[in-house]
Parts: structure tokens; sequence; C-alpha cells
């Protein structure tokens, strides 16, 4: 619950001393309530003050850092139920399952596809970043699991109930802040001590959400609260209603007892339906899945998750954009035209994807226009003559052309003369107002 | 302290509207709930899957769903009738890519004719799809509705271009379903429905269609479109909104690269068959938790995975 200025202000010494830049308590505190300033600008302010404040300022999810260095991650920390509300924080996490029971070639061949699906998609490296390791009852078969993933360089997810197991497993990564997926009613206060201990975020799992509410009150009863809570229930419906009901209850209830960030097993949803697993992660992609555990990765499943992940976790203020440059399609040559578009994503996405439909060698050329789409950008200036001229100069396309044609955006048709004089040398062409157009325009031109 | 829920309930509901005629008619729409949300109230129908098949052999289809189907493709009626037997989706989308005037530009009298032909030999509800060119869609839809009245078809869609034409004919003179299509944008959406009603189409007659993308490609946008239109529907239980949602799903996903790259391209994908359904089912799946009640997919796998999903979600 956020505190009013008032509330603020009767935690200040309430001496107008001006140390911190503010001439009265009353206008600090009006400031520190409205998020301009931080508390600790006040040196008189008590720790039992900033300790109240920063409870009573504090999101209503938590933000849970996993893994550590290069691969730390956060989770958590988000604000809104659905994006448009402000915006999703935290991308969710993938994690692909390994477990004792596996042979030597199932565990290499999930080692070598993890290392396989790594690539690049608008400026976001795409690969899994956790391995949750699942323990069956062979320990010295998990421990040795766990031991084959370590150069892998991803977040560890223990999942063992096992409290001396998995002491010995955290023993083997805890300098990687792993998660411990294993406390439940029956072995609380031992996996607690675990986790404190060694520093690892504690995974909580119960069989309905009342008992894991339970769970957590009593874990934040041991004063501990770098958790996870384990959403899956014994089936799809039980599990999509106990992962929303988590999430709601943090943040329209603003209870922090469910305060956490969620991991949700698809792959024991899925019984070995790799499609079904997919349509399962894209539905926990959208509702509050904060790790998403899958049996395995490969391209087929990859793209679309990543790409769905990838789309919604972009602020909605701040549009997805694509790197200005000139895009290649169909092995272009020197005679092939060049279109013009904008780096608004959505935008490059319609048309690059309609010219390849068309199949026609050609160029496409975007320069950086704000991020905006066609008429925006170019009713916002950034969009004009010179912005193209640059863009073709500094692209090495005149170099290359033997014949120059550059096609336009039929809805800034009106910048053609202006083009015309910048670009001396080449035919400048208006092309089709809509990117559905664009298929046939192609194929006609000649 | 004990677990305290936070109940949801909402004033509005969405509108129930019925396609198709006889045993194999269906219902969408009826919640009063945000999608597969059963623990917080009246959940409806669940959502529907249909399959796409085209009035022409499409030229740009994966080679696998060509071998799947076989010389059934080169005649839209038994390729219905086909699908029906053998995969009983809950309606068949009937797509006129023939009829694009930038295509095969088939004749509104040869797309009355397949339509007749595949609205005979099924008994499955039908959605007619057009060819995305305002005009020949317009006359197409018209013509269509006309040739299949009774049949409770549904016609995807009507626009801001052409929604006189296609709302005249297809709702209000032969009493066909009619799908207000939008780009993507709730206020788009609301403006289309509003003059769909003003020149008489009832609500219970229409479905929304409220764009589509596949996953990656600016699928933020519908989803967050979608969010916005349910909880207006729900929340400030706005009439105008309250229509079911359909969405084409197959329209887009397989025209991507991730579904469209050839294994020569990319040899490191894998197969483009298995990337395909890949990518239409997680698509179709985002679609149906922001508010979907009815989507179209193309390939038998994932109208079985997207059906065992909404199973699983409502068990």
């Amino acid at each position: 619950m956020a505190l009013t200025g008032l509330d603020i202000f009767k935690l200040t010494p309430r001496k107008n001393c001006k140390e911190c830049g503010f001439p009265t308590c009353m206008a600090f505190a009006m400031k520190v309530a409205s998020g301009a300033v931080e508390i600790e600008k006040c040196p008189h302010i008590s720790d039992e003050a900033k300790a109240k404040l920063s409870e009573a300022t504090a999101p209503p999810m938590r933000t849970i850092k996993v893994g550590t260095g290069d691969y730390e991650k956060a989770l958590g920390g988000e604000t809104v139920l659905f994006r448009h509300e402000k915006t999703f924080v935290n991308r969710n996490l993938f994690a692909v399952q390994f477990a004792d029971q596996m042979t030597d070639d199932e565990v290499s061949g999930k080692i070598a596809n993890l290392k396989k699906v790594d690539y690049e998609r608008i400026g976001e490296q795409m690969h899994v970043e956790a391995v949750a390791v699942k323990y069956t009852g062979n320990k010295e078969r998990y421990l040795d699991v766990i031991k084959q993933l370590k150069d892998l360089n991803k977040v560890f997810i223990l999942v063992c109930d096992d409290a001396a197991v998995a002491a010995e497993a955290v023993a083997l990564v805890k300098e990687t802040k792993p998660v411990l997926v294993g406390a439940n009613a029956g072995n609380l206060d031992e996996m607690v001590k675990l986790a404190k201990d060694n520093g690892v975020v504690l995974g909580l799992s119960a069989d309905t959400v009342e008992d894991l509410y339970a769970l957590a009150e009593k874990a934040q009863g041991l004063d501990y609260k770098e958790l996870v809570l384990n959403t899956t229930g014994e089936n799809i419906a039980k599990t999509f209603e106990k992962t929303i009901e988590v999430r709601r209850t943090a943040l329209e209830g603003k209870d922090r007892t469910f305060g956490y960030p969620s991991i949700v097993f698809v792959n024991d949803l899925a019984k070995d339906n790799a499609y079904l697993q997919t349509a399962l992660a894209a539905t926990f992609i959208l509702k509050y899945g904060s790790i998403i555990v899958l049996d395995d990765i490969e391209y087929a499943n990859a793209l679309p998750l990543f790409a769905l992940r990838q789309n919604i976790f972009t602020d909605p203020q701040k549009p997805m954009r694509v790197e200005p440059k000139v895009y290649e399609f169909a092995n272009p040559d020197a005679e092939s035209p060049v279109l013009l578009t904008v780096d608004f994503a959505l935008t490059y996405f319609v048309v690059s994807g309609e010219i390849e439909r068309a199949k026609v060698p050609a160029y496409l050329a975007v320069p950086d226009a704000g991020g905006l789409s066609v008429l925006t950008s170019w009713a916002a200036g950034k969009l004009g003559a010179s912005v193209i001229r640059d863009m073709i100069k500094n692209s090495g396309l005149e170099e290359k052309l033997t014949r120059k044609r550059l096609v336009l955006p039929g809805k800034v048709a009106v910048l053609k003369g202006e083009v015309e004089e910048e670009l001396p040398g080449w035919e400048i062409i208006v092309g089709p107002e809509e990117a559905m157009q664009i298929p046939k325009f192609l194929r006609e031109l000649n | 302290m004990a677990y305290t829920k936070v109940a949801k309930k909402y004033s509005g509901k969405i509108n129930e509207v019925t396609l198709g005629t006889g045993d194999k008619a269906i219902t969408i729409g009826g919640r009063n709930v945000l999608p597969f949300h059963h623990f917080d109230g009246e959940i409806g129908h669940p959502p529907k899957v249909g399959i796409e098949i085209t009035d022409i052999v499409p030229d740009d289809w994966n080679n696998a769903l060509k071998n799947l189907y076989g010389d059934v493709m080169g005649d839209a009626a038994k390729w219905a009738k086909y699908v029906e037997d053998n995969y009983a989706p809950d309606f068949i989308c009937l797509h006129f890519v023939g009829a694009s005037p930038d295509g095969a530009n088939k004749s509104v009298e040869e797309c009355v004719e397949v339509a007749k032909q595949v609205a005979a030999a099924i008994t499955t509800p039908l959605v007619v799809a057009g060819c995305k060119n305002d005009e020949k869609d317009g006359e197409l839809f018209a013509a269509v509705a006309e040739a299949l009245q009774g049949k409770n078809i549904l016609i995807l869609a009507a626009k801001e271009e052409n929604y006189k034409t296609v709302g005249a004919a297809g709702a209000l003179a032969y009493q066909q379903k009619v799908a207000a299509e939008s780009s993507v944008d709730i206020n788009l959406a609301k403006q289309l429905n509003i003059l769909m009603n003003q020149l008489g189409v009832k609500a219970e007659d229409m479905v929304m269609h409220l764009g589509v993308a596949a996953a990656g490609y600016g699928f933020e946008y519908l989803s967050s479109t979608m969010d916005r239109v349910v909880l207006a529907a729900l929340g400030q239980n706005d009439t105008t909104l309250q229509m079911p949602i359909i969405t084409p799903v197959s329209f887009e996903t397989w025209g991507v690269k991730e579904a469209v790259a050839t294994e020569a391209d990319e040899p490191e994908w894998g197969s483009a068959e298995e990337r395909g359904i890949h990518m239409e089912v997680a698509t179709a799946a985002a679609c149906l938790v922001s508010g979907a009640d009815a989507v179209i997919v193309r390939h038998p796998k994932s109208l079985q995975t997207v059906k065992s999903l909404i199973e699983g979600l409502l068990e």
C-alpha cells in the first residue's frame, strides 16, 4: 500500500533542516510520496523508518535473482496482470529438464540441443536459460548428471524433495545461485535452512492453492523470502487456475504472501506430446509462468516460443524496432530493385513477409525512422528525402547496383519529387499503399 | 492468515452465437469470465477449432499438407468431406484464395458453385473467408450468402470498406452470421460493430475478427487488443464489444519465415512441417488465452493439439 505524503512526513525528524535540499520536511515528504526522491536523501531518517517505508513502497511481487554474473536473470517484479496496463517486466525463463534416470545418450542429446538452439532474433540472443534436474531416487547418478551440466552456464533448477540429497546437490552448484524446487509441507524447515545457508532460491510445492499459501506463509515466518512458487497442479486446468490465482492474489489482492515468481512444469502436463507442450508453454508465457520447464528444445518449438516471449514482454510504450540496414531477399543482384520501408517492427514484418511471398529478388532498405510506422514517421519528420538519401548513400547500394531503382511506400508518394532531387541517377518509383499488393507489384516491375 | 481468493465477477457476458444447423451446429461465447477462468464463474461454450481448406489448389502450402491431402485438394467439396470424415473439426473454413484479382481471379459465379458443392458435401458448420480484395469479397460474400441461405454460415469477414454490402446481404437478406473485421485496434473494432449495428445487423448475428498475427510478428498488439476488448465486454458491460472473437490463425502462421523457410535454407531448423505446426499451435494457444472463442488452423495435428489444450484447460 502506498504511503501518503503525510504518512511519510510523520517519519521525518520534522526539523526543516534543509539538508535534503528541500525547504521543509513536508515538501520533502511530498516528493518522496510521488516517487521523485529517495527517502535516503534525508540524513536524519531512522533505519526503522526507512524499513517501514521500503516495506510500504515495495512492489507487490518480489524480484528474485537467479544465476550469477553474465548468466544472472531476474524473475517476477511484475506490477500488472495485463501488459497494456503498463508493461510486463521480466521475461519468463525457459528450462529443459534432465533427470537421474536418463541414459547418457539422452543427457548428451539434450545438451547438444541446448547448445544448438542459440540464435539472434531482432537484437536478442535466444537460448534456453536454465536446466532443471529432477531427482527420482538414484543419488549417485543425480549428482553425476548435475556435474555434466555445469559447463553449460545455465541457471540450475534442482528438483529434489529429499533434503539430504538436495544438500549434496546444492553443494555442487551453490555458487551459481540455483533454484531448489523441493520444499513441501513435510520438509519445509530443513529446506529453508538449506536454502538460507547456501543462498539458494527455494521453490515451494503444494497440491492446492490454499496449501501453497500456507506453505509460503510458513516460509516467510522462517524469515526466508527468496522463493519461487511451483504452481503446477494435477492437470492442465488446475495448473492454469493456480498460476492465475497466485499472480492476481499478489497484484490485485496486494497480498505479498503470493508475491513471488512461479514455476510451471509444462513438460509434466504435456505427457510426451511435443505439440501440446508448445501450446501449453505459449499459454503460460502469457499467463504468468515465470519459469517454464520443457522436455527438450529444438528449433521447431524454440522459434515460436522465443518469438512469442519477445513480443509479450515488449514494453507497449517502446515499440519493437528492427535494426536499420539493407535486408536482402532471394539473392538480389546488381539489377534488383530497392524497396524502402521503416524500422517499426510490425511494418517491417508485414513488408518483408510479402516480399518473401513474392519470391522476387529485392533489397529492402530500412532507415532509422524512429521506430514509427510509415505515415507517422513521415509526419514526425523522421522519414524525409534527406533521411532516405543518407540511408542510400551510406548503404553501399550505389556502388553495388548497375540499375538503381528505389521503390517508395505508396503512402509517402508525396516524397517522390524531393527524393529524385536528392538521389540523382536513381529511378524513384511509387510502390503500393498496402503491403499485400507487393507480390503483384514486384512480379510486374521490370 | 487464511488464503483469500481474489474473486472476479463481471457484469458483462460474451454473446452466444450459433453456426451451422442440425446435430453439428456449434455455439460459441456465453461466458462471463476471462478465457478458461472456470474458477470465476460461467465458462459458457468451450472455444471451437476449425480447419482451413481452399477453393483452388493452393500454390504456397507446405508440401507435407499437399501430400497429406493428395488428390482431394483438387476438388473443394471432396476435400471438405475428407476433412469432416477424418478429422471432425468443429467447423470448416473455405478460404476463397482463388477469387483474388491478383491471383487466379475466379469469377463470383465459379466461387458460388464451389461454395454450394462444399456446403452440400458436409454437415459441419461452414465459414467462408475471402481473398483480401474488399470489392471482390463484397460481391462474393453477397452471392455466397444468398446461395447458401438456410445453412447458417459465417462470413469472414465484413470490413469498414465493404460492411454495407456484406452486412446487408449476409445478415439482413439471407440470415447468415457475419464477422466484423478490424485491424488490431479496440476503437476500430468498436466503431465497425456500431456501424454494422446501425445498418440493422443484430449483435447476436455477429462475431469479431480483430486481426491476426503470428507469434513473433507483432503478436503483442493482437494479444493486448483482445485483452482490452474482453475486459471492456465483461468489466464495463460494453455491449458493442460483446461479440465472440474468431481468429484465423492459419492465415498468418504458415506464411512467416519460421514456417516457410525450406530445410535447404535453414538446415539446422529441421522439418518445415514441424515448424509450421509448432508455430500454429503456439499462436492458437496464445489467441485462446487472450480471448478468441474460435480459431482456424490448417494442419490436422494442430487441430488435435488445440482441441486437447482446450479440453485440458476446462477439465
